[in-house]
This record gives structure tokens, sequence and C-alpha cells, in this order.
């Protein structure tokens, strides 16, 4: 690929003018071919988070179990017993439109990758979808190669698939989101960095071979998709869940000699900003030989393989006196292991490539003069509060239309194509509680793991639903019994040049920043996707929260399925709030309102109250309050119990279908003495119904049996993807 | 009893298994490495589940090929026990140790759930601590499990007494709709002439504990650690 270097190729790599100039003027002559592309990935959207930065710095990230924050491949937080959670969640949205399943499926694999990377074992993915209007044939492909894709990497690796959310909007129709999240555990002494060091040592690659795949992936990653989106299907990598699986337990082998000075995985960019950010890190030089990369194809030019995306590698810097101790254990994995360069104390990256130096590049101002955008914002308008909305369905027939509709159907469909049993660690399966338990293996410890966002929430008011996904997250796990710890953040939003744009995110993360201070639930991971729009048509404003939580004793966490023979008693306060719920959209057909309000104060005492009574052996089944509305999460835990329930009289369809924030349903044998510690920690309660029998009897007395509530509940996913019965 | 398992290097449920065995025997199996070659000593020999070298294609095609399967033939051939769950069972196929073949599922998607098995024979070292004809349910992962096998072979599997395990409803009917992976004659699992060489596509090693739901499995164990105790 000979090809001069000049201001339009800059900006066919994605660098503006002014972007190209810098980089003359660091480099004081015209770069080469691999070096425009060395700048043009580290500083893309996707590489640099030049737009994001400024405001992903007032996040909230500390707290006393924190052990590392932002800025390492994923967060590690404190669990006890000497043990650390490793996790983080990553977008792979634009590959997953080009191509469903790979996109998905390598999205899997690289986040995977970022956490045991660290040293961590992966005991648990999840995943957050977004995906456009069912009806269109295009989104049912999407569907059915994401799913396929995440099942089939997450199925082979062996880490069970334990959680996640799907939503479904028109605004997703050209850019779906695909968000994996990764959860592992490690010894907490004994966390990798990918800071470089020791002036000498050997830089190796292992894993797979390195072949044209994804060249450029991140520069695709950061801009709008026009109608040749299509055409881009050659920068999408192929995954190879098998290679992944023995590179784990390679690493983990690896891990527990004393062989390894620093280690980061190969993801977006590539050798390129593995390299150049061990390095960067840890304030040395780097030489690379591109002559010893393993190669799947010939001919690979140093451009090529600098680029390339290929999956499943990682780079490490070894201690010299055990170089041969770590090929052996690369070896008897049957990995490729080349010693491809060494540190230097010269300060820059040094490509050679069949004796020619390709690139010699100066770290410290590719990674200190990287792009910063401090974009223009434009407020989105505070919507009025809704005005009252006459119901003329009856919440029987309303009830019966929500628990069918996409956004709210049962997702049995998706995750029977997971593996969520594999580990034999999951307490809590798919549908059985807010958030999935996952227990640590040979001890009684678990994590609860959730993933939370309600888009249509965050374009109303991007402040308010920034910090309703924080606070669904952490009352999530509350409703588990769990304590909630950490989150990562995966911020997907439009174009951020766009000023509006620009706004929702900034609104978003004043939000979430908020929630996170109020809920002692900091920030320790996230990952930024811009761009998702097409033909300027952008998606809604989706900040997905990855959450995370601590049980002393697995056997101490609750789902939401009823048994007979108990109460329900509400917690939280219930105005009626209508604006944004689903209610309004699927049985008024309107889209419109503020969203809830979120009051931190009540959430964390509601909160608090809830976990307390969990803990104390005093909850049989718990489910937070969230899309649908109070009846229809008593409808959720009657089906997951196959347990029936009578409600009070009483209560019209904004009581029993608005969406307000911080209310959990409890079911107990103990209804007076919740209610009475209620009353006494001034947390709004109050007595709903009662269990048994095999009939959902609403407020107004109107009846539905469990099965035909079931039959409507299953239905949608399995015919609209099938064209079966549930 | 000591059991070994064996560990391709795609395997990914041998830890699942390790721990119910365990759970059973009261002591950790031995785990072999799949380029080991000496099994001596080893009474239950144990092909866990995953995806043993990717596996992209027929699934346990290339681990049946591996040397190690020339030392589990030979342990079968003593009359060792061995069992394989989920791709040891496709590899036990593969190798030829077990008739019949592991199609893709009827629907072609993967199906992670929980199936309901009838307990066909009571009366093998695998199954004793079952009841003849209970029912108990094992979760089912895996996307090539329809078992099939030309109808003379059904007849002679059935009229020997070696389908060990049929998918069923909970009440023990053996209906299609319990037979989610489309398996002929809805066959879960099977055994060798001499009922020692088991192989069954569910995960009763997942289900070996009430904290994950339930024990419905830890029979299984109990049965062949009881058979083996020495």
């Amino acid at each position: 690929m000979a090809r001069d270097v000049n201001q339009a190729l800059a900006r066919e790599f994605g660098l503006s003018a002014d972007e190209y100039q810098r980089v003359l003027e660091i480099m004081g002559r015209t770069p080469s071919l691999t070096e425009l592309g060395i700048f043009s990935v580290m500083w893309s959207e996707h590489c640099s988070y030049k737009s994001s930065r400024v405001w992903l710095k007032t996040l909230p990230t500390k707290a006393p179990w924190v052990i590392h924050g932002p800025g390492e491949n994923a967060g590690v937080v404190d669990i006890g017993e000497g043990l650390a959670a490793v996790f983080k969640m990553e977008s792979h949205n634009h590959p997953s439109f080009i191509e469903p399943y790979q996109g998905a499926a390598t999205g899997v694999g690289g986040i995977l990758r970022d956490v045991f990377t660290m040293g961590a074992r992966p005991i648990a993915n999840l995943n957050a979808l977004r995906f456009g209007d069912p009806k269109l044939a295009r989104t049912k492909r999407i569907v059915d190669g994401v799913v396929r894709g995440i099942g089939g990497y997450g199925n082979c690796v062996g880490v069970p698939t334990v959680g996640g959310e799907i939503n479904f909007h028109p605004a997703y129709n050209g850019n779906p989101l695909v968000n994996a999240m990764t959860v592992g555990i490690a010894d907490k002494t004994k966390i990798f960095l990918s800071a470089a060091a020791g002036i000498g040592n050997p830089v190796v690659y292992v894993g797979s071979k390195t072949g044209r795949d994804g060249i450029h992936g991140a520069t695709m990653a950061s801009a709008e998709f026009g109608k040749d989106a299509e055409e881009k299907r050659p920068t999408v990598q192929v995954g190879d869940p098998f290679v992944e699986k023995l590179l784990i337990e390679a690493c983990l082998e690896l891990m527990a000699t004393d062989a390894i000075v620093a280690i980061q995985d190969m993801g977006a960019a590539g050798l390129t900003s593995s390299s150049v950010e061990m390095a960067g890190k840890g304030g040395v030089g780097i030489e690379l030989e591109l002559d010893h990369v393993p190669q799947r194809e010939t001919g690979m030019s140093a451009y090529e393989m600098m680029l390339s995306e290929s999956q499943e590698r990682m780079l490490m810097v070894l201690r010299p006196d055990r170089q041969e101790v770590a090929r052996a254990i690369f070896e008897k994995w049957e990995l490729d292991f080349a010693v491809i360069g060494h540190l230097t104390e010269t300060g820059r990256i040094v490509i050679k490539h069949k004796g020619q130096v390709e690139a010699d590049i100066p770290l410290d101002p590719l990674a200190e003069q990287a792009p910063l955008y401090h974009r223009p914002t434009e407020e989105t308008p505070k919507q009025a509060r809704l005005g009252p909305v006459a119901d003329t369905a009856g919440l029987g027939p309303a009830l019966r239309t929500l628990m069918g509709c996409p956004d709210l159907c049962s997702r049995r469909w998706v995750w029977e194509q997971y593996d969520y049993t594999i580990g034999g660690q999951t307490v809590k399966r798919p549908g059985a509680a807010d958030a999935a338990i996952v227990k640590l293996e040979g001890r009684t410890r678990a994590l609860a793991l959730t993933t939370d966002c309600t888009p249509r929430y965050v374009l109303a008011d991007p402040e308010v639903g920034g910090a309703q996904a924080v606070a669904e997250a952490w009352r999530n796990i509350t409703a588990t019994g769990a304590l909630p710890l950490a989150i990562t953040d995966n911020m997907n939003f439009a174009n951020p040049e766009k000023p509006r744009i620009m706004g929702q995110f900034a609104a978003s993360i004043r939000g979430m920043s908020a929630a996170c201070t109020a809920l002692d639930f900091p920030v320790v991971s996230g990952n930024v996707s811009l761009y998702n729009e097409t033909e300027g048509r952008p998606i809604l404003p989706t900040p997905a929260i990855g959450g995370l939580g601590v049980l002393e004793d697995a056997a101490q966490a609750v789902g939401y399925g009823l048994t007979p023979g108990l109460s329900l008693v509400l917690v939280g306060a219930t105005e009626g709030w209508l604006g944004q719920s689903l209610w309004l959209r699927e049985i008024a057909g309107r889209e419109e309102g503020a969203p809830p309000p979120v009051d931190l104060a009540a959430e964390r005492r509601n909160g608090d109250f809830v976990r307390g009574e969990i803990l104390a052996g005093r909850v049989a089944a718990c489910h937070d309050v969230a899309d649908g509305g109070l009846l229809v999460a008593v409808a959720e835990m009657a089906l997951a119990g196959d347990t029936g329930a009578t409600l009070e009289r009483g209560g019209d369809a904004a009581y029993w279908y608005g969406e307000d924030q911080g209310r959990y349903v409890l079911a107990t044998t103990d209804a007076a003495g919740v209610l009475a510690r209620a009353q006494a920690a001034g947390v709004p309660a109050r007595l709903l119904g009662s269990t048994g029998g095999a009939l959902l009897t609403l407020p107004d007395g109107d009846t539905i049996s469990l099965a035909e509530l079931r039959r409507l509940h299953e239905a949608f996913l399995p015919a609209w993807m099938d064209g079966r019965a549930s | 009893m000591k059991a070994g398992i064996v560990v391709f290097p795609g395997i990914n449920r041998e830890r699942d298994m390790a721990i119910a065995l365990e759970r059973s025997a009261g002591h950790a199996p031995r785990m072999v490495w799949h380029r080991e070659s000496d099994l001596s000593g080893l009474d239950l020999v144990v092909i866990p589940g995953g995806f043993s070298y990717g596996d992209y294609l027929r699934c346990g095609a290339m681990a049946a090929q591996s040397p190690i399967m020339g030392a589990i033939r030979a342990h079968a051939a003593r009359g060792g026990h061995v069992l394989g769950v989920c791709n040891g069972f496709q590899i036990l196929i593969e190798a030829g140790l077990l008739p019949g073949a592991l199609l893709r599922n009827q629907g072609l998607r993967f199906l992670a759930m929980d199936c309901h098995l009838k307990v066909e024979r009571a009366d093998t070292d695998f199954t004793r601590h079952y009841q003849q004809g209970e029912v108990f349910r094992a979760p089912m992962a895996h996307g090539d499990g329809n078992y099939f096998a030309a109808p003379e072979t059904l007849d002679r599997l059935e009229g020997e007494g070696r389908v060990i395990f049929r998918y069923a409803t909970p009440t023990g009917e053996i209906t299609p709709e319990a037979n989610r992976n489309g398996s002929q004659r809805n066959i879960a699992g099977i055994a060798s002439e001499n009922l020692r060489v088991l192989g069954l596509m569910p995960h009763p090693e997942d289900l070996v504990d009430p904290l994950m739901g339930g024990e419905d499995g830890k029979p299984l164990f109990d049965s062949i650690c009881a058979a083996l105790a020495a």
C-alpha cells in the first residue's frame, strides 16, 4: 500500500486539518504511512476520548473499597476475604450493525480480555442490548445475529452469561447497541497492570496470529454511518472463542508465576494502542521488530500489522530470566509466543520491518498532545409534567398488552441461548432475581450483577435519566439483599459535534455523578461510544450502567418469585407518575412528559431499609418497581414463582402503571412487622395484597390466570424470531 | 474411588465436574491433561463438557483422534468406567465407544435450560441412587445434542436396555415437547454393552447443591462413588 501521506489521506483516516497540522509539528516532517496510521487511531474518538474526557473526569471514582478506578483495563474493587472483583462494560455497536454475529462475539471477547489481563478469572458475562423497531426485517436479523454471537462466544469460552437487558426503539434502527460486561475475580494483592518497566526487557506477543482483519476498526467506530455502512464489513473482526479460552488459561497460569512485568490485551487499534499505552504509562520507550510478529497472511506491511484488530492477542513485558518459563506455558496451550521487541530509554516508539524503520514517534507528545475538545453543549429543554390522562383501557386489558409488548415481554428466548449455569455457581439465574447472583467458588460469598438504563427517560431529561440509570442499578442489587459497591458505565451517544448531543452527554454525567455520590456507588471503569447515528438520525442517549454488589452469604439472596401464603408490601412513595411511562407509550400511544424524578435521599433510605429486612431474613421475595410500574412488577413476581396474588382494592391506572422511582415490592410472612419498621425508619410503605392460587386478582376485581399471563408474556420473541409459539 | 477428569484444551466444565465428584466422593478427582497417556490407577474416567478443540465443525471429532483416546479405549476395554457429559458424550460417540451421532439441535439454536430426565434403568453403577422411572431435573447447555442413530441401532439399544435417560415432562411422560433438541426417541443418555461407559447430554454436575436450585444431579455421582468405593 504505497500512498502519499498528505492532508487528504489524513482526512480519510479521520484526522481533522488541525489534528494533521499537530502531527506535522510533533514529527517535524511528513509522517510515514505507518506513523500517520498510528496517530489517526490513537487520536480517534474511540481511543483518545477527545470529546468526552473533560466530562468523564467529573465522575466520582473513589471509595475505600475501590482498588483501581478508571484508567486501567478494568475497574477493581475489594470484595472482602482478600479478593477483588475486576469488571468493565464495553460497546461493540458499530461492528454489530455491520456484521451482527461477529460484531457481538468479538465484543464479548474483547471485554473478557480486559478483565483477565488484570489477573482475574472471568466468572460472569452480562450484556445490555438496544435494537430498532421490531417491525423491520433488519432488526430481526440483527437480534438473531447478536444473540447467536454472544452465545457462540460466551458459551465456548465457558463463562456464564447471567444477565442483561434489552430495549427496542426505532431510534436504534441504524445503530443497535451491544454493550458487553465481564466480571472476574482475582487475589487483590495480585492485580496485573499495563505500565511497562525495565529497560531492555522483552516485549512478547502471545495468542492468535495477525491478519488483515479489523484494520481501522477504531476509526470506523469514531464516525457516523452513511448509506455505505455495509461496505465497511471488512473492518469487522472475526472471533475465535476457542483461542480465547486457551489464552485465558495460559495467561492465568503464567500470572501464577512472577514472570510478568506488564500486560495488556490488543483491543481497539491492536498492536498500536497496546504498545503505545504500555510504554507511555511506564514512561519508557519501545522498539518493535515486526518481522517477528506471528502472521496469518503473507506480505503484510508494517501499516497493516500495526493497525490490524485481529482478535485474541495479548502483549506482555516479561522478566528476561522468566522468558522460557512463559514460552513453555504458551507452547503447552498451543498458542503463538514471540519476542517482538524490547523496552528502550528513548521515550519513542520505533517500528522496524524488513530492515527499515517504518515509524519513529516520540511517545509523550503522542499522548499529551492528543486532541481534547470542550465541545459546545446545548441543554435539552425541560419537558412539562404530563397532565391528566384518561384511562380508556382499564387495568386488566392494559396489563395484558404491557406484559406482551417487546420492551416488557419475557427475555427467555434470549437467555435460553446463553449458557448461564456453567461454573456451577449461578445462585440466581436469569429471570429469577433483579440481579444475577453468582457465588465465588469454594466460598459462601457471592456477587450481585446487573445492567440498567432507561433511554427514554434520558432523552426526555438527560440529567434525571443519568441519575435514574445509576439508581436503578443500585436498586436492582439492593433488591437481592446485596450491598452495591461500584459501577462501570458505557456511554452510548450520537454525534458529539452537535451541541444538543454533547448537552445530553454532559447532563447525563451530572445526573450520574449525583446518584453515584448519594448512593456511595462510584464509577470504576467505563467506555464511551459516540457517533451512534445514521444519516443524521441519532440513537436515544444511552448511558448503560453495569452494577456490582456483594453478599457475604449467597444463601441470603432473594429472588422475585412469589410463593403462597405471603403478604405483599409496597415500599416507597407512589404519586402515579405517567410521564415517559411504558403505559403512556403502549396504551395511550404517547411518548411525552417529564420522566419520573429521582429523589436520591429517598432512594437511599428506602433501599437501605429493604436490604436490612432481607438480610434479617424477613423477606421471601423482592422486586424493584421499574418499567411498566407496580402492576407489572407484581405480575412478574407471580409468573416467576408460578403463584398468584390478590391485590387490595382501589387505585387508578396512574397508581398502578406510574413509574415513580425508589420503590420495591416485598413478599413477607410478617407484613405488620415490615410496616412498623418502615414507619420507624421514615420509609413509606403500605400493604398491597396477598399471595396464593393460580390467578392474579386485580384491584378492580378483574382476574387473569397465570397461564394466560404467561402465554402473553412469553409469546413475542419466539413467535417473532422463530415463528413459533413459546 | 479414584476418578480422573480428562481436560482437552477447550474443555470448560471440568471444575463443575470436579465439584460434583468431590461432593459425593469426599475427595478431589485427578485432573488429566489431554497429552497424558497413563490412566492407570483410575476407576472412573470422566470427559466433561466444553468445546474440546473449538468444535466449529463436528463436535468431538478432533478430540476423538487425540492420543489420550487410546488410553481411554484401553480403560474401557479393561472394564473400567467412563462418563462422558455433553462434549464428553460427543467425544465418546466420535471415538466409537458409544453408537449413533449427535446432530445440531432441531431449531438450530443453542439450548440452555433445565430439562427433565426419566431414569430408564436404575440398576447401573451410575444410577442406583435413583429410582426406576424417577424423573429428575438437569440443566442442559448445548448446540449439538440431537441424538440420532439408524432405527436398527435404536432398536438394539432399547432391546439391550442401554437407553439410560430420556427427555420427559416433569411427570415422566415422553413427549415431543419435552424433547427440545429433537433426539430420536427422546434419548438423552446411553450406555455401552457392559453398562460401564455412559454418555449423556445434560449436566447433572451443575445441580448438586440446593443453593444452585437443587440436588437432582447428585444421585448420579453418589451412585458411581458407591459402586466404585474401595
